[in-house]
């Protein structure tokens, strides 16, 4: 028998925090912190190391392909999430179809077409089988509109109390049809990045139907697929290095993490991101940053500057709001600086943990 | 959008910025004493595009960062105990006391929820009528009011499971603080927008005349700053210390006297100790004697203060009296960074190390 080497005692000094606190699941530093001083050093392995939204992997030759066959390398992507949100359903979405097209984002942020989801339900004992019924509609309706299909589940009781109602875990596979390398490793000094939409919808929806805030405004979710961009902009061979949807953490978070795995500084300007006046005043009121703002339909893509015209044609189409955000830079620090609204200029850094309304 | 697009306008904020050039002649040290003024500055990088003759110097008009540590230890102390459902704005939330925070105290059980309208109590109290309902009232001259309501509608609705942990500050002490200490190289002020939508700007002549220093009341976006700095530097080369209102859409001379009404009725003004800075006589409010009914710490049996000792480390007193800035701490991005705040500077948003931060280049 393998003995296998494992540490017993937690890396993370306890001093920090003996005890996991919303903003380690918030997307920003504290997030951060718990991936790198826990989950990579006890999984380590190169394709966990590339820190990306998914792993590409390679399937290995098959031992009974004739050898007088060319030998097939396919590049497939796998890549799992969980979704917590609550309330369960929210303007523009709800936990089912975010559970498909967050999946599916993932794959498309690798390069992928994806295919097949796995999905695993946790439900609270007491949860409503219409409620039940509703999000499974959903997420059919959602991989239909994605054009893949959950093939495989399971399903999990829990006791009243836990579980906030349903918890949703998503295995997600695709395939890599070109022969495109995407990743933060990728990236390079003079690339120029491109964000796909405006900004701050999902999480100021959510954040308002949770806390019962009645805006005046309209504030909805940009939960939805992204693949078919992807993969319209891989067709039209747009020389791509990173692409990441703009999740939790929002913009900054996304930008600073590719900004540190490719050690290389990302100088953005303010007045080309977009975000609706809804997502403004909202934002306003409460003191929030709207770069801090989880997204559920929007991505960065850093690409080759000399495919940036055509790049911003496809994006444009599915989105005018799509724009050049910015560009990367070899410098001394890996950092994210933003150009402001009035000239000036400071750091956009990684949210610290959950976004919270500030007081006056 | 209305209020945003056009006191954002890049066009226009370079005339000021041009204006402010063409007006100074010499050094001046100018103070803006809100933490949402910090924000504004720090956030839109104004500093850097002001000539180099201007400095500006960080106030302590952050209600975060300027809340005693012995109060974080009160509020921690009351949201760990059983069948209370402690209420907060959620800033303090992160703000470290002697051992712990309260998020920590979340996750170790405690019914510790961020609220956003201190009314907000009211409801949570009415439905949970076997729980004792706390809420943390903190903040300066702009919060007092709707925290004042709370406990005004509390004491109408004869609620008796719901108190107030009370921790106000008012801006005039503060100035009159910096203005009096030899230290002090603070030439001018902004002051705050929203503090004076409440009080007025009337509260000011009398400090403009004692010290002689022009005071300009701004508002938070960045031509507010702007042109507030560009009137204060205005009266500074002439040599004039008059009271300003660069932010005459929401501030009168007057201001809210409805408010000012019911903060004199729930409230009495008392000494209160500004972390960093210490006890500054007639510079908090305390519950009246009305309502000290709803007063937390003697609902709970608090004792008296007993001071509690800062990181030594930590210079957020003098960052708060604008007598440093964040890099020239030692500590500063070091042992200090927002994940493992020594003081409560680094620990607001608004707090001035907590901008340098996130922000500065």
């Amino acid at each position: 028998m393998t003995l296998i080497n494992t540490t017993p005692n937690c890396p993370l000094p306890l001093g920090d925090h003996p005890k996991v606190l919303m903003a380690h699941g918030s997307g920003g530093r504290m997030s951060a912190q718990l991936i790198d001083k826990l989950f990579r050093p006890a999984f380590e392995n190169p394709d966990l190391d590339t820190l990306h939204d998914g792993a590409v992997l390679t399937l290995p030759q098959s031992l009974s392909q004739p050898l007088s066959q060319p030998l097939l390398q396919q590049r497939i992507a796998i890549t799992t999430d969980s979704f917590v949100v609550n309330p369960l359903f929210f303007p523009g979405g709800d936990i089912g179809c975010l559970a498909v097209n967050g999946t599916v984002n993932d794959l498309a942020m690798c390069g992928a077409r994806p295919l097949y989801l796995s999905v695993g339900f946790i439900l609270e004992e007491g949860l409503a089988m219409q409620t039940l019924w509703q999000i499974i509609q959903s997420m059919r309706a959602a991989a239909d509109i994605a054009n893949v299909h959950i093939v495989t589940g399971d399903t999990k009781v829990v006791e009243r109390g836990h579980g906030d109602g349903m918890y949703i875990n998503t295995t997600g596979i695709g395939v890599l049809e070109h022969e495109q390398v995407i990743g933060p490793a990728q990236v390079h000094a003079d690339d120029v990045v491109l964000l796909s939409g405006d900004i701050g919808r999902h999480g100021m929806a959510v954040m308002a139907q949770r806390e019962n805030l009645s805006f005046d405004s309209h504030l909805i979710s940009d939960c939805a697929p992204l693949a078919e961009i992807v993969l319209d902009l891989l067709k039209a061979k747009i020389d791509i290095h990173c692409l990441r949807d703009a999740t939790r953490g929002g913009l900054a978070a996304v930008l600073n993490e590719i900004s540190l795995a490719s050690g290389l500084q990302i100088d953005c300007d303010e007045s080309a991101i977009a975000v609706n006046d809804d997502v403004r005043s909202a934002c306003e009121i409460l003191g929030i940053d709207p770069f801090h703002v989880a997204n559920e339909g929007c991505f960065v893509a850093l690409i080759n500057p000399k495919d940036k015209n055509r790049a911003l044609e496809i994006m444009q189409q599915y989105n005018t709001n799509a724009a050049v955000i910015g560009t990367v830079h070899k410098t001394d620090s890996a950092i994210v600086t933003l150009r402001t609204a009035i000239g000036g200029k400071r750091i956009l850094d990684l949210p610290t943990g959950e976004l919270l309304p500030r007081i006056c | 959008m209305k209020y945003i697009a056009e006191y954002r306008d890049g066009e226009t904020a370079q005339q000021y910025l041009t204006a402010i050039k063409n007006i100074t002649t010499r050094p001046w040290n100018i103070m803006e004493v809100c933490g949402g003024q910090t924000h504004t500055i720090v956030r839109f990088g104004i500093a850097d595009l002001l000539p180099a003759d201007i400095h500006l110097v960080h106030g302590p008009g952050c209600p975060v960062c300027i809340t005693p540590l012995e109060m974080i230890d009160k509020a921690i102390e009351i949201s760990s105990l059983p069948d209370v459902i402690f209420c907060s704005f959620g800033d303090m939330l992160r703000v470290p006391g002697s051992t712990q925070d309260l998020q920590s105290v979340r996750a170790q059980g405690g019914d510790v929820r961020c609220i956003y309208s201190p009314l907000d109590c009211l409801k949570i109290a009415r439905d949970n009528p076997d729980k004792h309902i706390v809420f943390f009232a903190v903040g300066f001259e702009t919060t007092a009011p709707g925290n004042a309501m709370l406990v005004y509608q509390a004491a109408q609705e004869e609620l008796n499971n719901l108190s107030v942990l009370v921790s106000h500050v008012l801006v005039p002490p503060a100035i009159q603080t910096i203005m009096s200490s030899p230290q002090n190289r603070v030439q001018g002020f902004l002051a705050a927008g929203h503090v004076c939508a409440i009080m007025g700007t009337q509260e000011y002549t009398p400090l403009a005349q004692q010290y002689r220093v022009p005071i300009v009341v701004t508002g938070f976006e960045p031509l507010d700053i702007l042109q507030g700095l560009y009137l204060c530097i205005k009266q500074l080369e002439e040599g004039h210390a008059q009271v300003d209102n660069q932010y005459a859409r929401a501030v009168t001379e007057q201001g809210n006297t409805a408010a000012q009404n019911l903060i004199t009725q729930v409230f009495r003004v008392t000494s209160r100790k500004w972390r960093g800075i210490g006890d500054i006589p007639q510079s908090g409010l305390s519950l009246s004697q009305q309502y000290a009914r709803f007063d937390a710490e003697q609902r709970f049996g608090m004792a008296a203060d007993t001071p509690v000792e800062e990181p030594k480390e930590c210079i957020s007193g003098l960052i708060l009296q604008g007598l440093k800035k964040p890099s020239q701490c030692p500590a500063f991005g070091k042992t200090c960074t927002p994940e493992h705040p020594l003081g409560a500077t680094m620990v607001s948003g608004e707090g001035t190390c907590a901008a340098y931060f996130k922000y500065s280049t």
